[in-house]
């Protein structure tokens, strides 16, 4: 029954897209309507002291907007659910736009409907639109590498045994990035430091987080950090064990009174109040849109009880070179099979699109992949 | 690192990892070890597991003390049992139906209520430290025991000598082996099967008690990764046994310590498979223990998946 409506809806919509001639781009038109209905779909729920706070965080932001209404939708499986769910939102919301906020949306969910919808904008969180995808879908990213990057600048000088702790879900190219990043970061003021990393295997898996992070504390890392949707068990447990810790995605400061030092956060809203702006002004959206500190997409957490002035110092120093554009990939890098990454002297940009497609771990990092 | 010390680190881990992880597949086995000894089956403690952690932890969160949190989640698991035995014991229910039914109701209506708790922080379990002899951190911290792992052993034990010796454990196990012979001595059948669906209830929602108040440690949604559906399986491989249950989920907690426990030490080529080594032990088990000359050896006769 309701398949039916649905299609009939969609029909209708074609019909009356292609009677207007219009082509994929039909966006001076809907910024003149009675405002606009802006789509959001989270992994999880909102408040996951995570990824999901994050994009939820920044939604509010754009709530505040005038002319623009939110509908949010949680808990969206990465399956045919969340076609169902933007397909809703389109149709029964009037939704304009569309924020896909988790990795695995991309592929074939917003494809499909951008194909489908083409007066109707998909944005999707991950680095993953190319030149042959629909025009009206995109992608938008922030560069939270750098921010490890920062943080690991903090962690190498907190670190008495030079063995810092990651926790990881899945060996995706931006984990390893942040991976190779907080490494950089750690060497750069602690040439001794090593970084051993955990893979669970799973976006939110919070048994075997909690059993990841005692795993690493018993191997003598008394620095943890982490790459999981909901940090909080990964940054409760390090404190139970009285470690230190940096957090992700989000402010985690509050979970660890004594050792927290920093984090890496994203701050979706610059982006995504962005957008409504040029959407309300008439603009033609980007297709991707990427960056770090230079154009305030990521930030650091404030610093807790757990950083020490001269950690504090090196890593605001640290953060100002990295937006002034100074490369964090600085040679000599080596990966882990020994093959030269960087040369010596040399160097990659941060956003050499080469580290997109990070399917390695540098030397200093001991784990493995696979 | 030498090899002993590697050997000895994973063992440890591992070690460490079943008196962690255990407990809750240990409460939840052993409610529906009861539940299933009466004759009937309870897929519902999923469900029950899940909204007791987050009942537990919300009762810990407004009152301070996560004991309270741990008593109320076995009285809404209470509720959760309660209501599958009324339910089952109407004509022509299904009992497994009604337990998916519940396990979907109850994992829903946790989501539901559980919004706000997702941030705070409540008040968790204390540990009983009883590594103090040893310099090894890592072996003190193997030592911090929870109080619940002890008093589910305890219970396991408990419930292993009343089945055998108590009038109350004969009747439980007659309702569940032949209804027509508990009906011939005098036994309420139904009302024996409601009790020990209440009573199995309790268990669970103790279970998931532990999960958010002691190990991991919080309310999140993803908390249960499908601990009390493992649990039911335990049960079978237990062979209706409570001590035997209590082997077999501290057997699924070292097994599911494996997978961290080899990374930290690098070994981390195939951590996917290590990771999966609870179900690959499972089904090895289950592959060698059945045999098709024979029923399942200690099934009640009267389990709607034996008849």
């Amino acid at each position: 029954m309701t398949d039916f409506k649905l299609n009939r809806r969609a029909f209708l919509k074609t019909a009356a897209a292609g009677a207007a001639g219009a082509g994929a781009l039909g966006l001076p038109t809907m910024a003149s309507a009675a405002g606009l209905t802006i789509g959001i779909v989270y992994v999880g729920p909102r408040d996951d002291f995570g990824w999901n706070q994050a994009h939820a965080e920044a939604a509010k932001v754009l709530k505040g907007v005038p002319d623009v209404t939110v509908v949010e939708e949680e808990n969206v499986p990465e399956t045919v659910a969340v076609a169902k769910s933007m397909e809703s939102m389109i149709n029964l919301d009037d939704a304009k736009m569309i924020f896909a906020t988790s990795f695995g949306y991309y592929k074939p969910f917003v494809l499909d409907l951008a194909g489908k919808y083409g007066d109707v904008q998909f944005r999707h969180a991950a680095p993953l639109w190319t030149d042959e995808d629909p025009k009206n879908a995109g992608s938008y990213f922030g560069y939270l590498d750098q921010a490890h990057y920062v943080d690991g600048v903090a962690a190498g000088l907190s670190t008495t045994s030079n063995r810092l702790g990651f926790v990881a879900a899945k060996p995706i190219g931006t984990v390893l990035r942040n991976i190779n990043s907080f490494l950089l970061g750690a060497k750069k003021v602690n040439p001794d430091a090593e970084v051993q990393v955990i893979f669970t295997g799973e976006w939110s898996l919070p048994v075997r987080e909690a059993e990841a992070t005692n795993a690493l504390v018993n191997a003598n890392c008394d620095v943890i950090t982490c790459h999981v949707d909901s940090p909080k068990v990964v940054i409760e447990t390090a404190e139970a064990r009285g470690v230190k810790t940096c957090g992700h995605n989000a402010s985690q400061a509050p979970l660890a009174p004594k050792g927290f030092i920093t984090g890496a956060e994203y701050k979706w809203s610059t982006i995504y109040t962005q957008y409504a702006a040029d959407l309300a002004a008439g603009k033609t959206l980007p297709n991707f849109i990427g960056a770090g500190f230079d154009k305030d997409f990521v930030q650091n957490t404030p610093y807790g009880a757990g950083a020490s002035a001269e950690a504090i110092a090196a890593a605001d120093a640290a953060r100002a070179e990295v937006k002034a554009g100074k490369p964090i990939f600085t040679g000599p890098i080596l990966k882990q099979d020994g093959s030269v990454l960087v040369g010596a002297g040399a160097s990659l940009d941060n956003y050499d699109p080469m580290l997109d497609r990070t399917d390695f771990l540098i030397e200093g990092v001991i784990g493995s992949i696979t | 690192m030498g090899d002993e010390g590697t050997l000895a680190t994973v063992l440890l881990a591992m070690f460490a990892g079943a008196i962690r992880v255990s407990t809750p597949f240990l409460f939840v086995s052993l409610g529906e070890c009861l539940t299933e000894k009466a004759g009937r089956i309870n897929l519902g403690l999923e469900g029950t597991l899940v909204f007791g952690a987050m009942t537990g932890y919300a009762l810990s969160l407004h009152t301070g003390s996560p004991w309270l949190g741990v008593l109320a989640a076995g009285l809404v698991g209470c509720v959760f049992g309660a209501i599958h035995g009324y339910l089952c014991k109407l004509p022509k229910v299904n009992d497994i139906a009604i337990g998916i039914a519940l396990m979907l109701f109850g994992t829903g209506a946790a989501f539901f209520f559980g919004k706000p708790y997702i941030q705070p922080q409540a008040a968790r379990l204390p540990s009983i430290p009883l590594g103090g002899w040893s310099d090894n951190p890592a072996v003190q911290q193997a030592l911090e025991i929870n109080p619940l792992f002890i008093i589910g052993f305890f219970l396991a034990v408990a419930m292993w000598w009343a089945f055998r010796n108590t009038r109350w454990g004969l009747v439980v196990r007659t309702t569940g082996d032949s209804t027509p012979a508990a009906v011939a001595l005098g036994i309420d059948v139904d009302r024996v099967r409601l009790l020990a669906t209440t009573v199995g209830g309790f268990f669970a929602g103790v279970g998931g008690s532990f999960l958010s108040l002691s190990y991991p440690g919080s309310w999140s949604e993803g908390l249960s990764s499908g601990q009390g559906l493992m649990a039911v399986a335990l049960v079978i491989f237990a062979r209706w046994n409570p001590l035997a249950c209590f082997g077999a989920a501290i057997l699924f907690g070292a097994a599911g310590a494996l997978g961290p426990a080899l990374q930290s030490v690098g070994i981390s080529e195939g951590y996917h498979f290590f990771n999966a080594a609870p179900y690959i032990l499972t089904l090895a088990i289950l592959v060698v223990a059945v045999s098709p000359k024979r029923a399942l050896r200690g099934a009640p006769s009267e389990l709607s998946i034996t008849k």
